[in-house]
């Protein structure tokens, strides 16, 4: 078991207070930072090797380094708290037990960005983490850390999986109906508001003011050769004790099914989606993999927001496809062609196929129209659509083809 | 500016400009939904993908700009495959009503299924249902369906009337078109929505069921709604007469003048043509001798004109010409008046109410040739000249158009003036209580069933032509008043608008130089041609 860092307060009931957090060492990043040239700040997290942990994973001192050098007026730091992705359940965990790594990780961010105010997008149903979080936003108001230079404002989201999407997101923020954007331009030219705009995920940030303390080598010397430091791996589904867990990004898929207590139901692995619903499948052979983006990503997958669902032989995947596509046709937001009708026809064809009234040929359709519409789209949302919808059948065809009556 | 080439041909064009407009400066059709010129770039079709060398994926040439040394390609086997992908999703949902749907025939779903789907249908599933035959203001008609979601409408309402009635509601394929709480789509412009709405989900309601749109006629004219002169097509139905009860125009589309009125056109406009096919237009000449009435046949109307005319001398006859008459008309008046020594010739009748009027199109002057009038130097006062006509200084006067008493003007004024004269001529399109005093009354034939030319408040000189026949006996007024310049004795050698244009431009330096050929479809400014 590797260090805890993202969780070294989790077990402390009174974890979330500024009192615990001065206690094991928070804040002093901050005076550290403070103390850095700003550029010297996007170095450090350049060295570090910290990739987003939200989902697609980009190199986070590169993201912040985009925002162009001689912008005049305001620039925003957005943090991205709407965790959706199915799966997936760390970002509570932080905003409800770490709160205030959050608040230097942000307050460290924004020097580095040239930002004075930030947005923290809450999804909506996350009731405790933003009571937990607004406290703690107040208490760092109390201290000073927050209203000198620096403001958050806690936005809370009303309940769209697509708010998730980095400019759907803004769209919402910004008080218009959570629409992905058309890019160019990107949020860091022109995001919230019209101004430049870094969004990031609540685990990034957090382990922000981790790096700034014990240096960018460290950092980077906890993960693996491409992706700095330890992550939060939710794992839920078929697994003796579904939680989440802190672990270098260089575990593999098996040894963290086993900290999770192995598989549970009939104990026989059939599959493994290792990085939220968006991900393709992982069939049971394949498990020897590396945990970290570009290890899940050669292995025909993706890191994604590290949610593991873990799947026995009791499992029906055609049945999962089905719950998966509702969800991807119930949540498509429906402004771009290809995602919008084919979410929700493809959702129509895995129902048919689990009642009983489908067709083989409808297994090759599902195929074809999902590999059409793939990459056609104004976000990733379809992509990751894609991602369970060919995995799936590819991978347990049989499984649906004993479903097809024709 | 940028050099690129698309489809192995080279084309510089000016900063800015995206694909579909470069790709259409050649020729070059891509393929669109959610585009417009007009309105900001929504990207939501995902029609318009081209392949551009050293990107990996198909682009949407919408959201790209052209760049330097740009290599575009629209017609690779991965651009056609993708096109056909997009299309069948576009239709899979869709009703694929047009045997009852009045957009087909001018509806690009059809036309790209054509060029670019041509696929085997799929969809065996239930499609989603959606509310249909939704009035959406007094205007606008909606069949959620048939909508493809491009937003063109939801966008037109926000940038360009910025009234923003309409919204997307709901998510994923439930996604519909729709109006706010406490909204209808009541904007003076809402009839533009129906226009840009690629498919059948708009529709007019003025027009809807009326008559197969590939039954219909083209004609390339100018609203006379005001005096903005707003570019339109009529749109006429000769081929199919008894569809739509006898109405000939079937509908009037704005024409795209980027210095008018660019692509669009008022509601009032739009629907302001009621009056050519009406039950009130006057279709025969009518000699009137006190409750007598005569309909007068072949040469006699023209010999009640010319008597009447040469009956009084030219300084007790007063004309009150109308800003509804053409250029052509003016003039032939104008010529009148100087060969009869007529010197009472004005054109003003104050309004009722003031016209309503916005920074847009819309004018609060509703004549189209005010400006025209003004130019040719009309401009007599009309209250003196219904004083002198009390005061039996007038003997004989002549109205165009006008209803006197449906004007600012006070009605013992008129009433008395009326009742004074020996003689009062009218000649319109429609009757009215002038027309019906009137011991002479010629019917003028409408706008859109002749030549002519207005010039609109900025002075521009725009053409319309023919799009139907004089209904009845009805004739153009530079005709009437031509012939009744032959009669007197001035032979007009003008048989045509064109000729009385052609005159006007000789005598009139404001339209020196102009000639229809030189006005072209989108006109030309008065005073800036110089002389031919």
């Amino acid at each position: 078991m590797s260090e805890k860092i993202l969780t070294r307060n989790f077990d402390r009931p009174d974890g979330h207070s500024l009192a615990v957090y001065r206690e094991t060492g928070g804040y002093a990043a901050l005076e550290k930072a403070r103390a850095m040239e700003p550029a010297a700040i996007v170095d450090e997290i350049k060295k570090s090797n910290l990739r987003g942990l939200g989902g697609a994973g980009f190199p986070t001192g590169m993201k912040w380094s985009f925002i162009p050098k001689d912008h005049q007026g305001p620039v925003y730091l957005v943090i991205n708290a709407d965790e959706g992705e199915p799966g997936t359940f760390k970002d509570r965990y932080l905003l409800e037990r770490d709160p205030h790594a959050l608040i230097e990780g942000m307050i460290i961010a924004a020097r580095a960005i040239r930002a004075a105010l930030g947005f923290v997008y809450i999804r909506g149903e996350y009731v405790e983490p933003w009571r937990r979080f607004s406290a703690a936003v107040r208490e760092a108001y109390d201290a000073g850390y927050l209203g000198t230079g620096f403001d958050i404002v806690v936005h809370r989201g009303a309940g769209a999986y697509i708010c998730g999407e980095e400019t759907g997101l803004i769209s919402s923020l910004e008080g218009k109906k959570g629409w992905p954007k058309v890019k160019p331009p990107f949020p860091a030219i022109k995001g919230a508001f019209g101004a430049p705009t870094i969004v990031n995920n609540v685990e990034t940030i957090a382990c922000v003011p981790h790096i700034i303390n014990r240096g960018a080598a460290w950092f980077a010397s906890l993960g693996s050769k491409t992706q700095g430091g330890t992550r939060l791996y939710s794992v839920s589904g078929r697994v003796n004790r579904p939680g989440v867990y802190e672990e270098s990004c260089s575990i593999t898929l098996r040894e963290l099914i086993e900290r999770a207590g192995g598989v549970s139901g009939s104990g026989r692995l059939k599959g493994v989606v290792p990085g939220g619903s968006s991900a393709p499948i992982l069939a049971a052979h394949e498990i020897d993999v590396v945990m970290d983006v570009d290890g899940l990503r050669n292995a025909g997958t993706m890191a994604g927001s590290a949610g593991v669902i873990v799947f026995d032989d009791t499992v029906s995947v055609p049945e999962a496809l089905m719950v998966v596509a509702r969800f991807y046709a119930h949540e498509s937001c429906g402004q771009c062609t290809p995602c919008r009708e084919s979410t929700g026809w493809i959702y129509k064809m895995c129902h048919r196929i689990v009642d009983g009234h489908g067709r083989k040929d409808d297994l090759d359709t599902i195929l074809d129209v999902a590999k059409r519409g793939a990459g056609t789209t104004i976000c990733a949302f379809y992509d990751g659509a894609v991602g369970p919808y060919i995995s799936y059948i590819e991978k347990y065809r049989s499984e649906f083809e004993a479903l097809c009556r024709s | 500016m940028p050099k690129l080439t698309i489809d192995g041909q080279e084309i510089e064009v000016p900063a800015g400009t995206n694909l579909i407009e470069a790709a259409k400066r050649l020729g070059i059709e891509i393929p669109h939904y959610c585009y417009h010129p007009a309105l900001s770039i929504a990207g939501q079709c995902r029609l318009c993908m081209v392949d551009i060398e050293k990107t990996p994926r198909p682009t949407i040439a919408c959201n790209t700009q052209a760049a330097d040394g740009m290599v575009v390609h629209t017609q690779t086997d991965r651009i056609k495959e993708t096109r056909r992908s997009i299309m069948e999703f576009h239709l899979i949902n869709h009703p694929l009503d047009c045997p009852v749907c009045d957009q087909a025939g001018e509806c690009w779903l059809q036309i790209y299924y054509m060029q670019h789907g041509l696929y085997e249908s799929r969809m065996t599933d239930e499609k989603v249902h959606k509310p249909k035959a939704v009035p959406l203001g007094p205007h606008v008609m909606l069949d959620a369906e048939r909508c493809i979601l491009c937003s063109r409408c939801v966008r037109f309402c926000d940038e360009v009337t910025h009234t923003g009635e309409l919204g997307i509601f709901h998510r994923g394929d439930h996604s519909e078109i729709g109006l706010f709480p406490g909204h209808d789509l009541t904007n003076k412009y809402s009839g533009n929505v129906v226009d840009i709405c690629p498919v059948g989900a708009l529709t007019d309601r003025d027009f809807r069921f009326q008559v197969r749109v590939w039954y219909l006629e083209t004609t390339k004219s100018v609203c006379p709604g005001c005096a903005r002169g707003c570019n339109i097509d009529v749109h006429v139905n000769r081929r199919r007469p008894h569809h739509a009860e006898g109405r000939r125009v079937a509908r009037l589309k704005p024409r795209f003048n980027d210095a008018v009125n660019r692509w669009w056109l008022c509601d009032a406009g739009r629907h302001g043509y009621g009056f050519v096919d009406a039950s009130s237009r006057i279709v025969v000449p009518v000699l009137r001798r006190g409750a007598d009435t005569r309909e007068l046949a072949g040469a006699e109307a023209l010999t009640a004109l010319t008597e009447r005319v040469a009956g009084v001398p030219g300084a007790e006859t007063a004309i009150i010409a109308s800003p509804k008459m053409a250029n052509e008309d003016l003039w032939a008046l104008q010529t009148l008046a100087h060969a009869r020594g007529i010197a009472q010739v004005g054109f003003r009748v104050p309004p009722r109410a003031p016209g309503d009027e916005d920074e847009f199109l819309i004018r609060a002057d509703k004549s189209p040739n005010t400006r025209g009038a003004e130019l040719m130097g009309l401009d007599g006062d009309v209250g003196a000249m219904l004083a002198a006509a009390r005061a039996r200084r007038v003997r004989c006067l002549v109205v165009f158009e006008h209803d006197l008493f449906d004007s600012a003007l006070a009605e013992a004024d008129v009433r008395g003036a009326l009742d004074a004269v020996e003689t009062l001529i009218f000649i319109g399109t429609n009757a009215n209580a002038t027309s019906a005093r009137a011991h002479l009354v010629l019917p003028a034939a409408a706008w859109v069933e002749r030549d002519g030319t207005f010039t609109n408040f900025e002075g521009r000189v725009q053409r319309f032509r023919p799009a139907l026949a004089p209904l009845g006996e009805s004739r153009p007024a530079w005709e009437l008043i031509g012939r009744a310049l032959e009669a007197l004795g001035n032979p007009a050698s003008a048989t045509r608008a064109e000729h009385w244009f052609l005159a006007l431009a000789a005598a009139v330096p404001a339209f020196g130089g102009m000639t229809y050929q030189s006005l072209g479809d989108h006109g030309a400014m008065a005073g800036r041609a110089g002389p031919a």
